[in-house]
């Protein structure tokens, strides 16, 4: 009985570093738009569930009278860009520590890319064409 | 007369008995085994015994086909890393009296690397990082006549990462390294940190570019695994962070 050839899981050549700052700027992205979020997620919450009856009070008219202002507008619209881009970075992280195989990981980053896209846009546009009078 | 006899007290010294000690090892004989297996050896050993000592005993008493790497015994040459209960720790620096022997001590190869018999694994993936990161001075300048002098505080900030002894106890720790086979691992940045922080080496950029790949200093999670495997007690997150934050500033 012959010794099994066991394969090397992992490459012995790398490819030659690209020079490419992506790497450094997603982490310190993720450390800033974590410290802002702690202050718009937690202001967010304390507004819409304790402030002044809490989430009783939340209505089409409470939404509308909110963006009416741009300092809310500008409120959500940070919140929804940062939130979505830092988690959308977080999975794309653990996409790609987990996915073992290269197409499954393309497959999972495209999913996951196209789907942020897609929220943030709804919800930018929802933020800027909002119209009080639909209701 | 009677001779007075004087009672000498004979201090009562504990005499340290030798206990049964069951190991739970993972087997794997390529010749043999399809797959690697668990297989139980209970041996007597003393609370000072080391748990090299215990493979030895079984290796010399009870089974002569185990296979493992040692050297020097004593926590130096690095060979014996593997994970006791778990944790990645070398064999001869784990004491029988700090395990709980009320169960059986499970001994394993390292994670992350190729089993290639027993506790043998394919190091050079290991060591192909390594020398990813030029470990090695890169001086700049004319070669000067005399030794290139340091203060001590410039050699103060790279003296936790002299220490290593490249036995592969963190880079296997790291769950990273587990799951993406391209992560140079923490030991490769420990080499890094030692030259980078080094006042007389100027060889920043050309590691700069390995270290800040997609494969770098970035994939870092802050575990802490590695910290807390580190038979030398490196402090292998704080050194990694530290690349980190040479890598942002540009300057170290």
């Amino acid at each position: 009985m012959s010794a099994p050839s066991i394969e090397t899981p992992r490459s012995l050549s790398r490819r030659n570093a690209q020079r490419s700052n992506f790497e450094l700027y997603s982490w310190l992205f993720m450390r800033i738009s974590g410290i802002v979020l702690v202050f718009l997620v937690l202001g967010h919450l304390f507004i819409m569930n304790f402030l002044d009856g809490g989430v009783q009070r939340i209505n089409f008219a409470f939404v509308a009278g909110r963006w009416a202002s741009p300092f809310w507008q500008v409120w959500d619209l940070t919140m929804l860009w940062l939130a979505m881009l830092h988690g959308t970075n977080g999975m794309r992280t653990i996409i790609n520590d987990y996915a073992e195989r290269d197409q499954t990981r393309f497959w999972l980053k495209m999913i996951l890319y196209v789907s942020s896209a897609f929220i943030i846009l709804l919800g930018t546009l929802v933020i800027f064409t909002f119209d009080p009078n639909l209701g | 007369m009677a001779a007075v006899v004087e009672e000498t007290v004979v201090p009562e010294t504990e005499v340290p008995v030798a206990t049964d000690v069951t190991f739970r090892i993972r087997r794997f004989l390529p010749d043999v085994d399809e797959d690697a297996h668990w297989e139980d050896y209970t041996v007597a050993l003393f609370p000072t015994d080391r748990v090299l000592t215990a493979l030895e005993k079984i290796k010399g008493e009870l089974d002569g086909t185990l296979s493992f790497r040692r050297s020097c015994g004593h926590g130096i040459c690095g060979s014996d890393a593997m994970r006791i209960n778990g944790r990645n720790r070398l064999a001869c620096k784990t004491l029988v009296k700090d395990l709980d022997i009320k169960k059986p001590i499970t001994v394993e190869p390292i994670k992350g690397l190729p089993v290639e018999k027993d506790m043998i694994v394919d190091m050079e993936p290991f060591f192909a990082a390594y020398r990813q990161v030029l470990p090695f001075l890169i001086p700049e300048g004319h070669e000067p006549t005399r030794e290139r002098l340091q203060s001590a505080e410039d050699r103060a900030r790279f003296d936790d990462t002299t220490k290593c002894i490249l036995c592969a106890a963190c880079t296997t720790s790291c769950p990273v390294y587990w799951t993406d086979g391209q992560y140079f691992g923490p030991a490769a940045m420990v080499a890094a940190h030692r030259f980078i922080f080094d006042s007389r080496d100027s060889g920043f950029e050309q590691r700069l570019e390995v270290l800040n790949d997609k494969e770098g200093v970035w994939r870092c999670r802050t575990t802490f695994n590695c910290t807390d495997a580190c038979p030398r007690g490196i402090q292998v997150t704080k050194a990694i962070q530290e690349v980190k934050r040479a890598l942002i500033f540009r300057r170290v």
